[in-house]
């Protein structure tokens, strides 16, 4: 009977574990459009993974219809006002990156009905890095950078 | 109730929603430096914002977001005296929603 349990249990814990590694290689890759908080974009380690495993996909095309409005030097990167603006149609989602993060992905604002191109927030940023906003359109991505550099200890330099 | 401060005004059409959170926002990576124990992470996750039944922003956040975050955003088809309501959820499943009334 013990022996039986122990079984189940194995069962169940490879199970379980054959899902949690498919779910961080990205092979599962949790969709966007269930509203679902994405685990694996958020713990993401690389700008790539993070919008890969957010959108399922990380070609992304540069556009100049979005705009960045962040500040060119940071004196405390743990408080960066970040605004994005863009004028791509049909934009159903921002999302906002910071490229040398430990985790990139900041936030992505998912944009409702009536919802204009338009979101502002503070984040956190480790160092100096670029800022990076994508934004869905349809099946496409498009992304903008900014830099912002951030001075360590507040000195100034 | 008091964790959110939120501001809507309507212009031309288009309303500007502002908002304020008092949240802590910890990463998970900081340690106390009186006890040496490191933090647990303690973020909003999600915050969505409803006007008359229509979820007009979701927004998914990670530990990135500064502490006592701050949202704006834009939206159309609201008119002044409309309300809006704003509600987050952080990792450890609190939450907490307020209403503001568009001017």
């Amino acid at each position: 009977m013990t022996s039986m349990k122990r079984r189940i249990f194995l069962k169940g814990s490879l199970a379980t574990g054959a899902v949690g590694i498919a779910v961080s290689t990205g092979l599962l890759t949790p969709r966007v459009s269930i509203a679902a908080w994405s685990k694996a974009a958020f713990e993401a380690k690389d700008v790539n993974g993070a919008v890969s495993a957010l959108f399922g996909s990380s070609s992304m095309s540069d556009s100049d219809k979005i705009s960045i409005k962040a500040p060119d030097i940071a004196e405390n990167g743990a408080v960066v006002p970040v605004s994005v603006t863009t004028s791509v149609d049909g934009a159903s989602s921002i999302s906002i990156l910071a490229d040398q993060n430990a985790a990139p992905l900041t936030a992505e604002f998912i944009l409702g009905p009536g919802a204009e191109g338009y979101v502002s927030t503070r984040i956190k940023m480790g160092k100096t890095a670029n800022v990076i906003a994508v934004v869905k359109a349809g099946e496409k991505l498009y992304s903008a950078k900014k830099e912002v550099k951030v001075t360590i200890g507040g000195c100034g330099g | 109730m008091a964790s959110i401060k939120m501001r809507a005004k309507v212009d031309d059409g288009v309303t500007t929603i502002k908002a304020l959170i008092s949240h802590p926002m910890d990463t998970g990576l900081v340690k106390d430096k009186k006890t040496g124990q490191t933090i647990p992470a303690h973020f909003i996750q999600e915050v969505v914002c409803k006007h008359k039944d229509t979820t007009v922003l979701t927004a998914n956040w990670g530990a990135a977001i500064s502490k006592n975050p701050y949202l704006s955003f834009k939206f159309k088809g609201a008119a002044a005296g409309d309300t809006v309501s704003l509600s987050w959820v952080d990792n450890k499943g609190e939450k907490d929603s307020a209403e503001a009334t568009i001017k």
